[in-house]
């Protein structure tokens, strides 16, 4: 019979293989749902990948999907590495578009705008998860729930704003006031949705592994989300470096927001998010918290919203797919990841 | 006259929190048992989301209501065993498996719903449940409308608050089933299976939110919607804390909450808008952390929530 039994040494090569198997068995469960939807499932998957980068506009498209699920993707990843489970960043990004909203109203010099909405968006963001962040260092509450209901709070909040008070008396919708022109990020390509927050992005994803892996901070983090015990006797003062972590993981959420209304919406709205935060522990995982794959994993789950789109389209299979495929990858790679700290064993006789 | 009114109007309120309670008090108690075995469910709001669409689409389909109650039954428990195998079987983290959970049944649900029914401009809609007023009991002044003529899962539902308070607190299985939750090892040397604890626990748990989802889109509602849950397993989840795993808490602490919210629509209708209605919707989670803040030194929540248990790690 087969055993799983404890692995000695871990795998490097594994890192890269496990996110692999697990997309390629999403990817297998997945195509019986197309299969019961009575469409091809070949033509379905490759509906799915032209639509998400057979074109530049698509391409565009794809990466401008994939931006505010990288910030949401490192956020989650810094928390998870300090063992501070923030289930929050869908909140912490609301917060941050909001600010970023409030902030981009007032006329101002593009350049300054874009900074100051970049500011308090982070600001917005590093505040609504210090609550869980203090909550747990302090009084020692479980950071799973509070993160967790603090996401409706701030949700319900917002729409309590943008129905009253801060809706737009030129809409006829809850939606909140446009930004300013001036503030709104500038396009990289013209005639795409390619914007600065995108490339913003990219290098958020360096910074946090530069700061992970080459500073004396990522190294706290690292060790208190290792072994709390053995940081604790060596000094570091470990509930210090959790609020520094909630703060960092809820300003990289909240940066999320801003680029979705800096540089897409332009104003807050109830949907402003379709669960870009939860999407952002799915990718963290896919990632095994290492900040260079959470790009890579970001694209991934983009390419699978932006081309289901298209797949349902083209063939009747509905959108939703995405939403099952998103689901079904973290279940998988949590299945996986235990082939990381053991492994599979032919075992003689019966146990 | 304005005398009578009124009283009308108190009664039909508090008819209405117990409606309200209803799939709060399903939901609660599920997830109560749940953790109680040691094992936090986050994937109930996608399990109450699925089991009230299939719940629904039973009923369409067969004409029959208790079919679908039934079919959201079993869908409940199907993902709770689904839960049970990845947390306590593997011993996979709690939280993430929960929300991938939550991810998979919501994106399933909607997924499903759109392949049996198809993109329409006005959702499908069953006859749903009508009350069922005791015979006797449902004319007395007063307690009869209100407590004796409502729908049938409403009974249920405070029917399974004082079995839930029994089998947890009064028979061996209980006692097991809270050891399992506080002290694994314990039970362990004891002779008590703990990982089979832990899935009769979580398939329980899931069966009862199967039920509180099939409230929702069939007593409710009478009809699936993308909003029928609506946060409402995240409130379950609130209130477990709320009611610090106790029954009979959890069902105050529902029926409170059931309150707020039956004063809030309310006031809607009334249109006393002076106060948004989110402030009374943010309540709830509000005061939870609140009410976690204030607790959490004295340590009531079971002390072997969110681990794993591994029969042969010592």
């Amino acid at each position: 019979m087969l055993k799983l039994e404890p692995r000695t040494a871990p795998r490097a090569w594994l890192n890269l293989v496990l996110p692999l198997i697990a997309i390629i068995v999403t990817l297998v469960l997945c195509s019986g749902l197309i299969a019961i939807s009575g469409a091809s499932i070949v033509e379905a998957y490759s509906v799915m990948l032209s639509g998400a980068l057979g074109s530049k506009l698509n391409v565009t498209e794809t990466l401008v999907r994939a931006t505010p699920m990288i910030f949401t993707g490192l956020a989650v990843t810094v928390a998870f590495r300090a063992k501070f489970w923030n289930i929050g960043a869908e909140g912490q990004l609301m917060a941050g578009a909001v600010a970023a909203a409030v902030v981009g109203a007032y006329p101002m010099p593009g350049p300054l705008a874009m900074l100051l909405m970049a500011l308090a968006g982070a600001a917005a963001g590093a505040l609504v998860a210090l609550v869980p962040g203090l909550l747990r260092v302090k009084l020692k509450v479980d950071d799973v729930v509070s993160s967790l209901l603090l996401n409706s709070v701030v949700f319900y909040a917002v729409m309590a704003a943008i129905e009253g008070p801060w809706k737009d008396p030129f809409s006829g919708y809850p939606i909140s006031p446009p930004i300013e022109d001036s503030a709104a990020l500038p396009r990289l390509i013209e005639g795409t949705r390619l914007h600065l927050g995108v490339l913003a992005a990219f290098v958020a994803a360096g910074l946090v592994w530069l700061l992970l892996s080459r500073t004396t901070l990522g190294f706290r983090i690292r060790v208190v989300g290792e072994n709390a015990e053995a940081a604790r006797y060596g000094g570091i003062a470990v509930g210090r470096v959790i609020v520094i972590t909630a703060l960092i993981s809820g300003a990289l959420a909240g940066l999320a927001g801003v680029g979705e209304v800096g540089g897409v919406h332009f104003q807050v709205m109830s949907d402003l998010s379709p669960g870009y935060g939860y999407s952002g522990i799915v990718i963290a995982m896919l990632a095994r918290l290492n900040p260079l794959g959470v790009v890579p994993a970001a694209i991934f789950l983009a390419i699978v919203m932006t081309g289901a789109e298209a797949m349902s389209r083209a063939t009747g299979v509905p959108v939703f797919l995405a939403d099952v495929i998103q689901g079904t990858a973290l279940l998988a790679m949590l299945v996986a990841l235990l082939f990381t700290g053991y492994r599979l064993r032919r075992v003689k006789g019966v146990a | 006259m304005s005398a009578v009114l009124d009283q009308v109007l108190q009664l039909g309120f508090l008819a209405a929190i117990l409606r309200i309670a209803t799939p709060l008090l399903f939901a609660t108690l599920g997830e109560m048992f749940s953790e109680r075995a040691g094992v936090l469910n986050l994937g109930i709001e996608g399990i109450m989301l699925i089991s009230a669409m299939t719940g629904f689409s039973g009923a369409y389909f067969s004409g029959s209501l208790w079919i679908g109650v039934a079919v959201a039954i079993a869908t409940g428990a199907l993902f709770g065993l689904v839960h049970a195998i990845l947390t306590v079987a593997l011993g996979l983290s709690q939280h993430v498996a929960g929300i991938g959970l939550t991810l998979f049944t919501s994106g399933l649900a909607y997924f499903l719903f759109r392949l049996l029914f198809g993109q329409q401009s006005v959702p499908p809609s069953i006859k749903g449940f009508t009350t069922l007023p005791i015979p006797g009991l449902a004319e007395l002044p007063y307690v009869g409308p209100l407590l004796f003529n409502q729908f049938a899962l409403v009974y249920a539902a405070f029917l399974a608050v004082p079995i839930s308070a029994f089998l947890l607190y009064a028979t061996p299985w209980g006692l097991a089933l809270r050891m399992t939750g506080e002290n694994p090892r314990a039970a362990d040397s004891a002779g008590i299976s703990v990982i089979g604890k832990r899935f009769q626990a979580v398939v329980l748990g899931g069966a009862l939110m199967g039920v509180a989802g099939a409230f929702l889109s069939m007593a409710q509602f009478n009809a699936f919607t993308f909003g029928v849950i609506s946060g409402r397993g995240w409130v379950a989840i609130a209130l477990v804390v709320f009611g610090r795993w106790d029954p009979w808490r959890c069902t105050a602490a529902a029926l409170l909450f059931a309150a707020i919210d039956a004063l809030q629509l309310r006031l809607q209708a009334a249109g006393l808008g002076h106060i948004p209605y989110e402030v009374f919707l943010i309540l709830p989670f509000l005061l939870t952390i609140v009410a976690m803040a204030l607790v959490s030194r004295n340590a009531v929540a079971p002390a072997a929530l969110l681990k794993p248990f591994r029969k042969e790690e010592r």
